[in-house]
């Protein structure tokens, strides 16, 4: 936390504690002036302290055992795998489309996104053109599903710093991105929404009518939630110079997505690795100098704005045409392999594809984000405190589903 | 397309149809191959292009140093991911493949190198802070052991656990985790019969 004193209001409160402080002393002359500090008091320096897997904060099933010396952490083990369910074991076992569903269990708040990459491996490997109607759909599902994710990301974060007002904002426009989805292809959550090749549905009758309205919508909600959080004070303390990690470190420890670009590496595979049409789209990749907890908040609310203008765009461009390239009945890929990825909300989604001519793939390995990003959670929470370690599993945006597969 | 498969001849099949088979081509001559060529000579087995990936197969030993350089020299800063491929009946058995990404060149390249069951493969951690939990990842599901790897422990799976999952020879279902349920019906120490019919491997 900073310990500069944000404002005036902020440092009047200071002196009224002091002389608070100062009065009830004076009241109780009695008292011990001061407390020994509880360490020396029990004769204990360090100790272990279990946190999770059953906590609220740590969103999921995360287990981290801490070393701490009273609220200061001195060293964080975090122990995964509680929700392993051997998806990757799963895909070699079944056909490549059979593939598609499981992946919906990755990112399990992102689904969209998590199918993308898989089709898009599939698709590198067979060499398959995506008709164009096909592909702005697909984007538009994407940056649906990335504002999705940023949602339930500031709604949680912010529950889990005592900032309880945004959920209910966040969840309410959420809970219109789920209905869209659910008029596209029937399902919220675990959306199974692309096939190799392309979509499986055409959209429906008026679909782009409502989300074209739910965007033009978004900024002055989007505005909402800033109003709450961005110059709000107690968020400022709790967030503001947390968990600082500079751009070298962060790709040193392969740190990908909004984490990367708030500490000021300007790299989204949306612009380096275009996919689909990302190109010849206008966006501005967000990004922030400071690296801290504050920064990653800002610019993912950025990205939901970008988000909104792709999706606009998109919107714009759509004309009827094909949703399906040509794509052959029975998927047997040459024995070859390819690594493909996306930007999905929290990082490079990538999936590499291992075929040996048949129609089930021989090996296919998912390169979470997640996975990757929580590794260097022992990094950021060093010296923290407890309370700060739970801003800082929040801020990098992790789901246990990705992390364990 | 599932449906579609279950379902083969039920409709007129789609026109103009595969895609061109694509056939992955010789990449020796790519600088990145030859910059690693120049600088160790012997680590170098074979390299080829495929959709726009290059791949490089290195002999195991030097793994690390072709690492190193890589990062050093040819600026692939940014570890993606390493994990293993299991083949089975080929030698060596185990393949190791390493996604290394460069900013500089907004590229990525796809080292390999091969190790037999047992053999020790030389850790990348020292090189790409990020490769630490993937190496834990390969070792907890393949059983590839790294030297030098700062914390070599399972990840996904528990201390303890017997087996490793991604290996072609681990039996789909499960194996004998210490669980014995139903005695009776599932033989000492849980998990299906040797000789139960289910008992199905990934092919």
């Amino acid at each position: 936390m900073s310990d500069e004193p944000i404002s005036q209001a902020e440092k009047d409160e200071a002196v009224y504690f002091a002389e608070r402080a100062k009065a009830q002393g004076a009241a109780s002359p009695g008292a011990a002036p001061e407390a020994p500090a509880a360490h020396t008091l029990f004769d204990v320096q360090e100790m272990e302290l279990n946190f999770g897997p059953q906590h609220p904060s740590t969103h999921g099933v995360l287990r981290l055992v801490l070393k701490v010396d009273g609220e200061k952490i001195l060293e964080v083990k975090p122990d995964v795998g509680y929700l392993h369910r051997g998806t990757e074991k799963l895909f070699e076992t079944e056909t490549y489309p059979m593939g598609i569903p499981h992946t919906d269990r990755l990112d399990y708040i992102a689904a969209a996104t998590n199918n993308h990459a898989f089709c898009l491996a599939v698709e590198k490997l067979l060499g398959v053109e995506i008709p164009r109607r096909a592909q702005l759909i697909r984007v538009i599902l994407d940056e649906l599903q990335r504002i999705s994710s940023h949602l339930v990301w500031l709604g949680t974060s912010g529950i889990d710093l005592g900032a309880v007002t945004p959920f209910w904002y966040a969840f309410r426009e959420r809970e219109q991105i789920l209905d869209f989805f659910e008029e596209y292809c029937g399902a919220r959550l675990t959306l199974h929404c692309m096939r190799i090749g392309g979509l499986p549905f055409d959209l429906t009758p008026g679909w782009t009518d409502r989300v074209s309205e739910f965007i033009s919508d978004l900024p002055a909600r989007i505005d909402d939630y800033e109003q709450l959080l961005t110059d709000n004070r107690i968020w400022k303390r709790r967030t503001v110079g947390v968990g600082v990690i500079s751009g070298e470190e962060c790709i040193e420890w392969g740190l990908t997505g909004p984490v990367l670009r708030a500490s000021g590496v300007e790299w989204d595979l949306r612009r380096a690795k275009p996919y689909e049409c990302y190109e010849e789209l206008d966006f501005v990749v967000p990004t922030r100098q400071g690296g801290d907890t504050y920064d990653r908040y800002i610019v993912r609310v950025q990205e939901m704005r970008q988000s909104a203008r792709i999706v606009r765009q998109c919107l714009d461009r759509l004309e009827p045409g094909e949703i399906r390239g040509k794509v052959p009945r029975v998927i047997k890929p040459v024995a070859e392999e390819v690594y493909a990825s996306i930007e999905a909300p929290k990082g490079e989604l990538g999936f590499y594809c291992v075929s040996n001519g048949t129609n089930k793939p021989y090996r296919m390995h998912v390169r979470p984000p997640s996975f990757i990003n929580l590794q260097a959670l022992p990094r950021l929470a060093k010296g923290h405190l407890v309370s700060d370690l739970v801003a800082l599993i929040g801020t990098i945006d992790i789901v246990l589903g990705e992390v364990d597969r | 397309m599932a449906e579609e498969e279950q379902t083969p001849g039920a409709e007129k099949p789609r026109e103009a149809a595969r895609p061109v088979k694509r056939e992955a081509t010789d990449a020796s001559g790519h600088p990145w191959v030859r910059s690693i060529r120049a600088a160790m000579p012997d680590a170098v087995v074979s390299a080829k292009e495929f959709a726009g990936e290059v791949t490089v197969v290195v002999a195991r030993e030097s793994i690390a140093r072709v690492a190193r350089h890589l990062k050093d020299a040819e600026d692939f800063k940014y570890c993606v991911d390493v994990t293993a491929v299991d083949w089975k009946t080929r030698e060596p058995r185990f393949e190791l493949v390493y996604h290394l990404y460069s900013f500089s060149k907004n590229d990525r390249i796809r080292v390999k190198c091969g190790a037999a069951d047992g053999e020790e493969v030389p850790s990348i951690a020292g090189v790409y802070l990020a490769a630490n939990w993937c190496e834990r990842e390969t070792y907890d599901m393949f059983g590839i052991r790294f030297s030098g790897h700062p914390d070599l422990r399972r990840i996904l799976t528990w201390d303890g656990f017997n087996g490793y999952p991604l290996r072609k020879d681990f039996p789909l279902e499960g194996i004998d985790t210490g669980a014995a349920i139903y005695p009776e019906e599932w033989p000492e120490g849980g998990g299906p019969p040797k000789n139960d019919p289910n008992r199905r491997f990934v092919p």
